[in-house]
């Protein structure tokens, strides 16, 4: 069995300009902390985002976005880092908005080998401008495109030495997607367990979706993110 | 009791006992305050279905409900990850959304997302739930922070979705949706037929039941 083990900085070397990346959470819950902290010590630039925020103002990929290391940012909510609309107006990142479950459900066809997919949300709004829609049975459905990634990084709370994964209460969110619609996938996590120790039927993330393994240092407690 | 905890404990009144209910940020959020929490399932698009209230020495910073507040893990809970959860407001297994809003209109179309002029960077899951909720309540101050109507003939503001939601309640009055309008049933507290209409620009009927009650 060829080892999926390394360290943070061995894990992001892939990493290069121009890349889309995927990075769970929900805000800073099951985002994947030290992995993006490592992102914002690395020399590389025009990377697009997709994630349901961009951190917060300073804080998780908001220093990306600081650094000027973000080209475009995919998501649902931005308004949680008032950083990302000073950028946006300025030019000098693009944004592409999408309902919650729209991105979701996109990076879920992503990694299942669709294309994209019809759905009501968003119909009749600003943010279907511009999309192909369709009526079936009598209802308007609007397409929306599948996202892939080249790298996609996720927070898990244990991997098992093949690369199994199992979460954590809501810091699951966009995380089990996104492992499945990425080139390179790596994941962060709190335990690496021996193989066979992991419940089977608890087995979130199988291990063919994930390429490498690292364990965090620095992680989200009541009084904030802190170094291990 | 507060204006937004006179809403919210309306609002509770207005749900069926063992129903599905996704609870928005702001006055939405208080609704569960005022829910005996055995008889109802709350849903958080972040992924938990069978949200509680947590005690302060009990928060875990990994369980948050979609306004990134800390709650806690009812009996009976499950995790899912955001396309499932998602896929269960969508595929019409939510009983109820409570959402609030900037502006509302007598087809009952709602725009809570985005305002004219500002930035247009954030929609969340209101598109989602105002498609694939069951039923939609509305739970909003009768009036903006200037005193202007938020409850209008025609939304100004872009709208969420096309799809009418079934009940506004406000600071002044409940409002149910009866064919392609809204008819008035209730006054809250000391509010009178007269000041709803004045702070209302929509067209609404007013019930038989409460013009009876209000000697009309």
């Amino acid at each position: 069995m060829k080892s999926k083990i390394t360290d943070i900085k061995s894990a992001l070397q892939p990493v290069k300009d121009g890349d889309t990346l995927m990075v769970g959470g929900f805000g800073l819950i099951g985002a994947p902390l030290s992995l993006i902290d490592e992102l914002t010590k690395i020399d590389v630039k025009e990377l697009t985002v997709v994630s349901n925020n961009v951190g917060e103002a300073g804080k998780g990929l908001g220093i990306l976005l600081d650094q000027g290391k973000l080209k475009k940012a995919v998501g649902s909510y931005f308004t949680s880092n008032r950083e990302v609309a000073k950028w946006y107006n300025a030019g000098k990142l693009e944004l592409q908005l999408l309902p919650q479950g729209t991105l979701g459900e996109a990076i879920r066809a992503g990694g299942a080998g669709i294309g994209g997919f019809f759905t009501k949300t968003s119909v009749g709004t600003d943010l279907a401008e511009g999309k192909e829609t369709k009526d079936i049975d009598g209802e308007e459905y609007v397409f929306e495109k599948a996202l892939k990634s080249d790298v996609s990084l996720v927070r898990a709370h244990k991997a098992d030495k093949l690369g199994n994964l199992v979460y954590y209460k809501t810091a699951r969110n966009f995380n089990p997607m996104m492992a499945t619609a990425g080139k390179y996938v790596v994941a962060e996590v709190d335990e690496i367990v021996e193989v066979g120790e992991l419940n089977p039927e608890e087995i979130a993330t199988q291990h063919i979706y994930v390429d490498k393994i690292v364990l965090a240092e620095q992680i989200l407690t009541k009084e904030g993110v802190v170094q291990k | 009791m507060s204006v937004k905890d006179m809403i919210a404990e309306r609002a509770a009144e207005a749900l069926d006992e063992y129903s599905v209910i996704n609870l928005g940020i702001g006055i939405p959020t208080l609704v569960a305050n005022y829910l005996d929490k055995e008889k109802y399932y709350l849903h958080t698009e972040n992924g938990l279905l069978g949200v509680t209230s947590v005690a302060e020495e009990d928060i875990d910073p990994n369980i948050v409900n979609a306004g990134k507040q800390p709650v806690g893990e009812a009996v009976g809970a499950s995790y899912f990850h955001s396309a499932d959860s998602f896929g269960m407001i969508r595929g019409a297994h939510v009983d109820v959304a409570i959402l609030g809003v900037l502006q509302v209109d007598e087809s009952g179309r709602v725009a809570n997302w985005a305002i004219p002029g500002k930035d247009i960077i954030g929609v969340g899951g209101a598109m989602d739930l105002l498609v694939g909720a069951k039923k939609v309540i509305i739970t909003t101050n009768h009036t903006a922070k200037d005193g202007s109507p938020k409850f209008l003939k025609e939304c100004t503001f872009p709208i969420t979705s096309t799809r009418p939601v079934d009940m506004i309640i406000t600071d002044l009055a409940v409002f149910e949706r009866k064919g392609d309008g809204f008819e008035l049933i209730e006054l809250m507290g000391e509010t009178t037929l007269e000041e709803v209409a004045e702070k209302t620009e929509a067209d609404y009927t007013v019930s038989e039941a409460l013009k009876r009650s209000v000697g009309q």
